[in-house]
């Protein structure tokens, strides 16, 4: 028998990025995980929350406690943290665009709490930057946003030191498609901005700016390619170090420490065959935990069926395990760097290196990384590489086991069970958040409330700090929705590129079976028995921004002859039957992943059917459970899609014949 | 759409005259519609339509310009402006169309540009692609814009200037608006090949930028000063910024004033029926080619008969095709 060595490292923190119906229900699956051996939390808000809405909006019907926990006002807030020990807590808050409002509502219930906010540790992610590239949870433009990031920063920075304020990430550029090499680049331009945006502020006085620099965190994927992740974060580590020197002259080397936190890759779980999820899942951690000096702060990983739905408790707690497992059963904490003096992983690391040393000037050459957000050249980038991607799985060039090779599998027992293996949201959350909502509107004092607003419109028209008004609006009992409202009207909303323009790839005509070819001539000569080109909409309702499958789905339409009107996210069912009727398309395709796809589809159909629109043909796409697909299909949706339907042309073919069997005109089936 | 659900073209365009949001869209569908059929019932559709309206009311903006001048945000504001007076508007946003062998599909993204409220009854935007027609504009912008100005009080066509477009866009609207990229040496070089006295209106978008966008602005001013063209007009050129608004009431301005002078003049009714014989003739052209135009009597002739008739081009069209279709059948009779 092996004794363990005395001396091991400290294991990283432990998470599970949860949170789902209602503060209470979301306090109870916390304490239950903390019991297991979770080590921080890790809180999911719904979208409502994330986008600045109460739930009682038009724009929320649906989203309510859907993929997260909903947050309307420091009273949710507390039940949030129930029992649970504020100034012990490490707490780490996804939530962007009102990372400002929610770390409000947990400094002043804090406060009310009597603990002093300078012994609070957590973080809010905060980074604003790639919600316009992916996830889509914006609100307000570049300028205001970066504005409130550097608010938060300044504030944090002398009231709450322990907190990292921003977490920026380079997670979601991975998920919308990004290579190592233009993950590492555009994380950084993001730093280099935010930093730059801080020190344009003048709040921090430049001996204190490296203090600053030393709070800047990053959230980060690791995905199959196990070594060449590894090295990525090698060459993060890198770069981080060398820029944060030359750049901010920062002296002092542990201040110039990237510390990361990860959440291993989504877009590579599969929805077929899900149990090979859980080796995908451990390979994936190997990347961020194997070199001593590119380790990760703080992991939470998916559960094995999140390409199913959203995952139980059971499903997290074998996730929780898996990290488990690896720092305390094997020999991984007992070594320094192991990779350290490896030729091939310097030679890899060299290569991302300089390969993101080149995108980097690139990016400030184009003005830095807001400009090149503007000109939609960076989400082109992305939406093009995401395309390169799903071109070498419907290739075959990269395998993916039980999706394009060995499909062969027996019936599997863990997804067997009556509850589809998934977990189900309380049906009856939206309507009880909007009762709490309504009772807390009453109970509250009208005044105070009102000259908190007051005093937080004035903050963001001026360039006072947002932080000390929006404390204020969480002790006077200010709603979420009337946060993100008084900003919109000092701000204005926004809308980025959606970096669909991307050009034709000629590459296509060259492949051997030419199924593009195929299409191609099946879309025209559609068309011309219908007499004019087909014409697709393609539409996100309700507040999800996760627009990577729209988006490659309206790409492939437009290369397969297809005219196709996209118009981005979070579009009201009202907004999409209208654009449906005012363009005279011929099929509406829908793509929802937040859960929220019985409601939203039903909406939509309803408004089609308001416009005398009922035959117009309506298909879906999103992480949907089969048993709610019928339901669809009940309802009039002639086609849903999954993501086991990985194969963009097959759904094409099948987008044609929807809109010929609509139209009297005979099917052509499968392509060739 | 298939035969049996072609619209009754009577029915639809009184619902199109009482601004029916459903029969504009199913109008505009059967003026896009190359059926046969279709063809026929969308020519009744426009002889409905059609009046004196179409010589008179109203107010057909081209807004055209290089790719990344800001277009959008600039129609954008002007819409804003329109709606704010109650006026309603109809736009027709026109984007590039992928070669044929390419598949010839198109990514119509202007909607959203556009769009200035969630929700508004005033505003209708139909998206249309080029569909490679040598270059310029679709042959169906022309009924689709006559269409929309028989319900709307403005119609906007937004297209992105690449040399055809801008010639073709002079020959569809009333007003047309070239919107500059301010600190491009290109777009005056672009301009001075040849289509500087196209546009009555100019626009230097993102005046924000400052010094760029002055001194396009001064280039322009020296080279668009035109006196051989309409006398009275002076082609105003504007310094606007879609972003902070600024300059945007005068310049919106231009356009009723553009309007007033061309109704002052005697201009408006001439022009527009030089438009639809325009567009006739490239009709004709496009379905039969030099030879068949010659078959009708030749352009000059086409166009006299055209403008005796007027408001009853769409039938006078629509013979003069069968005209030319029983000539061409004639000409390929074998003659043993």
């Amino acid at each position: 028998m092996v004794a363990t060595r005395n001396n091991r490292d400290q294991p990283w923190l432990m998470r599970t990025y949860s949170g789902h119906s209602s503060a209470r229900a979301s306090n109870a699956l916390y304490r239950t995980n903390l019991a297991k051996g979770q080590t921080g939390l890790s809180v999911a808000f719904d979208l409502p929350t994330q986008t600045g809405y109460d739930a009682d909006s038009p724009l929320a019907r649906g989203e309510v406690g859907k993929v997260g926990v909903p947050i309307s006002h420091i009273e949710d807030m507390s039940q949030l943290f129930d029992q649970i020990p504020l100034d012990r807590m490490n707490t780490s808050m996804t939530i962007n665009a009102t990372a400002a409002w929610l770390l409000a509502l947990y400094i002043g219930l804090a406060q009310r709490r009597g603990i002093d906010p300078k012994t609070l540790s957590g973080t809010t992610q905060n980074d604003i930057i790639k919600e316009y590239l992916s996830r889509g949870t914006y609100i307000y433009p570049p300028a205001p946003s970066m504005r409130l990031i550097a608010d938060t920063i300044n504030y944090t920075v002398k009231h709450v030191p322990k907190w990292n304020p921003t977490n920026i990430c380079s997670y979601h550029l991975q998920e919308a498609g990004a290579t190592p090499v233009q993950e590492l680049a555009y994380a950084l331009c993001t730093g280099m901005a935010v930093l730059d945006r801080v020190r344009a502020s003048g709040e921090i006085r430049a001996e204190e700016f490296p203090q600053v620099v030393e709070r800047i965190s990053f959230f980060v994927n690791a995905g199959m390619r196990f070594v060449e992740e590894c090295c990525k974060l090698r060459a993060f580590g890198e770069m981080w170090d060398a820029l944060t020197l030359s750049r901010y002259g920062v002296e002092d080397p542990k201040l110039r420490r990237f510390r990361y936190g990860v959440q291993v890759n989504s877009l590579g779980l599969t929805e077929a065959q899900p149990e090979n999820n859980v080796q995908r899942i451990v390979l994936e951690m190997l990347a961020v935990v194997l070199s001593k000096r590119a380790r990760a702060r703080a992991i939470q990983l998916p559960a094995w069926n999140e390409a199913m739905g959203l995952p139980r408790p059971w499903d997290q707690q074998w996730a929780l395990r898996m990290q488990q497992v690896m720092a305390f059963e094997t020999d991984l904490l007992e070594y320094e760097d192991i990779l350290d003096g490896s030729p091939v992983i310097a030679a890899k690391v060299k290569e991302l290196v300089d390969g993101a040393r080149r995108e980097i000037d690139n990016v400030e050459a184009q003005g830095g990384i807001i400009a090149a957000i503007e000109s939609g050249y960076i989400k082109r980038e992305l939406v093009s590489s995401h395309m390169n991607r799903l071109r070498a799985i419907e290739a075959g060039e990269m395998k993916i086991i039980g999706v394009n090779c060995f499909q062969e599998t027996a019936e599997s027992p863990l997804t067997g069970g009556s509850d589809g293996a998934i977990m189900k949201t309380d049906p009856a959350a939206e309507r009880d958040q909007i009762e709490r909502l309504q009772a807390h509107r009453r109970a509250r004092n009208e005044a105070d409330v009102r000259a908190a607003l007051q005093a937080l419109g004035d903050a963001a028209r001026s360039t006072e700090n947002i932080m000390p008004s929006s404390i204020r609006c969480a002790l006077a009992g200010v709603t979420t929705g009337e946060w993100g409202d008084t900003l919109r009207n000092a701000f204005g909303e926004f809308r980025p590129p959606t970096g669909i323009d991307i050009a034709i790839d000629r590459r296509e005509l060259l492949g051997k079976k030419d199924q593009v070819s195929d299409l191609r001539q099946r879309v025209a000569s559609t068309g011309s028995e219908l007499g004019r080109p087909l014409k697709l909409l393609v539409g996100k309702p309700g507040l999800d921004g996760h627009s990577n499958g729209a988006e490659q789905v309206a790409v492939k339409a437009r290369d397969v002859g297809f005219e196709v009107v996209y118009d981005g996210i979070r579009l009201t069912p009202q907004q999409i039957a209208q654009a449906a009727q005012e363009e005279g398309v011929h099929l509406v395709g829908l793509s929802i992943l937040s859960g929220s796809h019985m409601e939203l589809v039903e909406s939509v159909i309803e408004e089609l059917r308001a416009r005398d629109l009922a035959d117009l043909p309506v298909i879906a796409g999103g992480i949907i459970p089969p048993a709610d697909a019928a339901k669809l299909v009940e309802m009039g949706v002639r086609a849903v899609y999954t993501p086991k339907d990985f194969n963009l042309n097959t759904i094409m073919a099948d987008i044609v014949d929807v809109i010929r069997a609509g139209n009297g005109l005979t099917r052509l089936g499968l392509l060739h | 759409m298939t035969y049996s659900k072609l619209p009754d073209p009577e029915r639809l365009a009184a619902g199109i005259l009482r601004r029916e949001r459903a029969a504009v869209a199913s109008g505009l569908n059967l003026l896009d519609n190359k059926l046969p059929a279709a063809r026929q019932c969308a020519i009744r559709l426009l002889a409905c339509l059609s009046g004196e309206r179409w010589l008179n009311e109203g107010h057909l903006v081209g807004v055209t310009g290089p790719p990344g001048a800001g277009k959008s945000s600039l129609v954008s504001a002007l819409i804003r402006e329109w709606r704010r007076a109650e006026r309603t508007v109809g736009v027709l946003a026109v984007d590039p169309s992928s070669r044929p062998e390419l598949g010839g599909g198109a990514l119509l993204g202007d909607r959203i540009r556009i769009k200035t409220q969630s929700h508004d009854e005033g505003l209708f935007i139909r998206s249309l692609a080029t569909r490679n027609q040598l270059g310029g504009v679709a042959t169906e912008v022309w009924p689709m814009s006559w269409l929309m100005l028989a319900c709307f009080d403005i119609v906007v066509i937004e297209t992105v200037g690449v040399g055809q477009t801008e010639i073709d866009i002079a020959e569809i609207s009333d007003t047309v608006c070239y919107v500059a990229q301010p600190g491009s040496g290109d777009t005056i070089q672009y301009l001075k090949s040849g289509i500087i006295e196209i546009p009555d209106i100019f626009a230097v978008n993102k005046s924000d930028l400052g010094a760029p966008a002055r001194k396009t602005a001064a280039e322009i001013s020296r080279s668009a000063s035109r006196p051989d063209r309409r006398e009275d007009w002076d082609y105003p050129v504007c310094l606007v910024s879609a972003a902070t608004a600024a300059g945007m009431r005068p310049f919106h301005d231009h356009f009723a004033r553009h309007r007033e002078f061309l109704r002052d003049a005697g201009l408006l009714a001439p022009l527009r029926a030089r438009h639809q014989c325009a567009w006739v003739v490239r009709l004709l052209q496009e379905e039969f080619g030099t030879f068949g135009l010659q078959l009708a009597g030749g352009r000059s002739a086409i166009e006299q008969r055209l403008s005796e008739t007027r408001s009853g081009q769409f039938e006078e069209y629509e013979r003069m095709r069968e005209h030319i279709l029983s000539r061409l059948l004639s000409v390929n009779q074998p003659t043993v």
